[in-house]
C-alpha cells in the first residue's frame, strides 16, 4: 500500500490479566477505505481502535496516522481530526442535538453562524429533519435517532478519519439494517477513511471494504468480505463466517 | 393573639434582624461556595489530597458549634467578637457538604461520557467545563442546599459571639424567659430555611435530566 492513512506495526498491549489485550497487531488502512474489525467480545477490537486516537497507549509497536506516529501528534489535534462514534453514551445528555453536533466545531473556534449551518447540513445528511430535532435533548430521541446524531457529530469538523465502535450495537434489527444502508451510502459519498468495530458478521460483510477478523488479541485475517468467506485464513475464521451468512449476504 | 401583637409591634426590629441574619448566611455561603467548589474540583484532579481534606472538613463538623465559636474568640486577626469570626465559623461548617458533594458529584460522572469527550479532542479543562461540571451540578447544588439550611440554623448561635441576626432574639428570650422573643427569632429563621431550601430544590431539579 502506497500511503496508508492508518498503519499499525506490531502493536501489543496488556492490561494485566492472563493474556494480552493485543498481541502484535499489524495492519494498513488505505485512504478512503472502510476496514471493519470483527470479533467476539473481548477480542481486542475496542483496544485496537483506541490506540489510533491515543485513548490507549500501546506497550510496544507503532501506530501511524497519515504517516506520522501518534506519539508525535498532539493528542488533542489528533482527536479533533478523528471522528469518534461510540454506542449510546457518546452524546452529552445535558446538551441539545444541535449543541452536541456543534461541540467539536465550537472547540475549534468556529463562528456561531458557521456552526449552525454545518449542523443543519449534517442533520439533513443523516436523515433527521433539522426543525424537528435540532433542539431536542438526547433522552427525547429513539436509539436510531441518537446514533444518527452520533454519526453527525463525528462528521462535524469534516475529519478525514472516522473511528466507529459498535455504533449500531444497541439498535433493533430493522433500524440497524436501515442505518447500515445509510452508512454504506455515506461511506461511498464522503470518501472517509473508516475503522468500524462490530461483533456482528452480517454487518461486517455489508459494510466493509476489508474485514479484519480478531480473536484473543490477534488479527487473524485482513481481507475483502468475499475472500474472508471463500478463503478463510483458518478454522476459527471459517466457523465465524458460517455458510448461512454467506448465503444471506452474497445470495441477495 | 398576644404573639401576633408582639410581632406587629416589633416588626421593624424583626425585619432588620432577619435581614442581618440573611446577610450573615449569604456572606458565609458565598465564601463557602467560592472555596468549596474549586477545592472539590481540585480534589478530583489530585486524589491524594482527598482523604486528608475531607477528613479535616468532617472533623470540623463534629465540633459543637458553641465550642467552635468560643475557640475563635481569642484567636487574633480571624477571631474575636463579631461578624468576622462568626462568618469564619459558619464557612467552616458549610464547607464539608459543598466540598464532599462537589467531589463525589464529579467522581460519579459516567467515565464513558468523560472518555467520549476525550475522544472528541477536549482538553482536561474543556471536559470539566462541558461535561463533568454540568453533569455534577445537581449534586453540587444539593450540597449547597444542605449547607444553606445548616447555616441558617447555626447562624442563630453566632449571636453568642456578637454577630447579630435572629439569634439575638432567641438569646434575649432565653435570658428573659420570654417565649415571644424566642419565637420572634425562631419563626423567621425557620421560614428562611424552608424558603431557601425550596428555592435551591427547584434549581437542583431544573438540572436533573432523565
Ligand atoms: N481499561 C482496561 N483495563 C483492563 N482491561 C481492559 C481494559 N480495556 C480492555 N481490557 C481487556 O482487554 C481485552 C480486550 O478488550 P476490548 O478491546 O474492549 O475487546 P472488544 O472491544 O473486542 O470487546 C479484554 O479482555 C478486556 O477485558
Ligand atoms: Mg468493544
Amino acid at each position: 500500500m502506497a500511503d496508508p492513512a492508518v498503519e499499525l506495526r506490531e502493536v501489543s498491549k496488556a492490561f494485566g490479566g492472563d493474556r494480552p489485550a493485543l498481541s502484535k497487531v499489524s495492519l494498513q488502512i488505505g485512504s478512503g477505505e472502510t476496514v471493519v474489525l470483527l470479533g467476539s467480545s473481548g477480542s481486542g477490537k475496542t483496544t485496537t481502535l483506541k490506540t489510533i486516537n491515543r485513548l490507549v497507549t500501546p506497550d510496544s509497536g507503532e501506530i501511524l496516522v497519515r504517516g506520522k506516529s501518534v506519539g508525535s501528534w498532539d493528542p488533542i489535534d489528533l482527536r479533533r481530526q478523528t471522528g469518534y462514534v461510540i454506542q449510546e453514551v457518546g452524546l452529552l445528555p445535558h446538551l441539545s442535538v444541535e449543541d452536541n453536533i456543534g461541540l467539536v466545531p465550537r472547540l475549534l473556534g468556529w463562528t456561531e453562524q458557521k456552526r449552525r449551518e454545518r449542523t443543519l447540513e449534517l442533520l439533513e445528511l443523516v436523515s433527521l429533519a433539522p426543525e424537528a430535532f435540532a433542539h431536542k435533548r438526547p433522552f427525547e430521541l429513539s436509539g436510531g435517532q441518537r446514533q444518527r446524531v452520533g454519526v453527525a457529530r463525528a462528521l462535524a469538523a469534516d475529519p478525514p478519519l472516522l473511528l466507529m465502535d459498535e455504533p449500531f450495537g444497541a439498535l433493533d434489527p430493522i433500524n440497524r439494517r436501515k442505518l447500515q444502508d445509510e452508512f454504506r451510502e455515506l461511506r461511498d459519498r464522503l470518501n472517509k477513511t473508516i475503522v468500524f468495530v462490530t461483533h456482528d458478521v452480517p454487518e461486517a460483510l455489508r459494510l466493509a471494504h476489508r474485514i479484519g477478523v480478531m480473536h484473543e488479541g490477534k488479527l487473524l485475517q485482513l481481507d475483502s468480505p468475499r475472500t474472508v468467506l471463500e478463503r478463510p485464513a483458518d478454522a476459527f475464521v471459517r466457523d465465524l463466517v458460517r455458510l448461512d451468512t454467506k448465503e444471506a449476504v452474497l445470495g441477495s | 393573639m398576644e404573639i401576633l401583637q408582639f410581632f406587629v409591634e416589633r416588626h421593624d426590629e424583626i425585619l432588620s434582624k432577619t435581614w442581618q441574619h440573611l446577610q450573615l448566611v449569604g456572606l458565609s455561603m458565598f465564601i463557602a461556595i467560592f472555596v468549596g467548589v474549586p477545592l472539590g474540583l481540585l480534589l478530583t484532579r489530585k486524589e491524594k489530597l482527598a482523604p486528608p481534606l475531607l477528613g479535616f472538613a468532617n472533623a470540623v463538623q463534629t465540633i459543637p458549634s458553641l465550642a467552635l465559636f468560643g475557640f475563635l474568640i481569642p484567636i487574633p486577626i480571624i477571631g474575636g467578637i463579631g461578624m468576622r469570626s462568626a462568618t469564619i465559623a459558619l464557612v467552616l461548617y458549610a464547607l464539608l457538604p459543598i466540598l464532599r458533594n462537589t467531589y463525589t458529584g464529579i467522581r460519579s460522572v459516567d467515565p464513558a461520557v468523560v472518555e467520549a469527550g476525550k475522544g472528541m479532542g477536549m482538553t482536561d479543562i474543556q471536559r470539566l467545563r462541558w461535561i463533568e461540571v454540568p453533569l455534577a451540578l445537581p449534586t453540587v447544588i444539593a450540597g449547597v442546599r444542605i449547607a444553606t439550611v445548616l447555616t441558617v440554623g447555626l447562624a442563630t448561635i453566632a449571636s453568642a459571639i456578637g454577630a447579630g441576626g435572629l439569634g439575638d432574639f432567641i438569646f434575649r428570650g432565653i435570658t428573659m424567659v420570654d417565649s415571644r422573643f424566642i419565637l420572634a427569632g425562631a419563626l423567621p429563621a425557620a421560614i428562611l430555611a424552608i424558603a431557601l431550601d425550596a428555592l435551591l430544590g427547584r434549581a437542583e431539579k431544573r438540572w436533573v435530566m432523565s
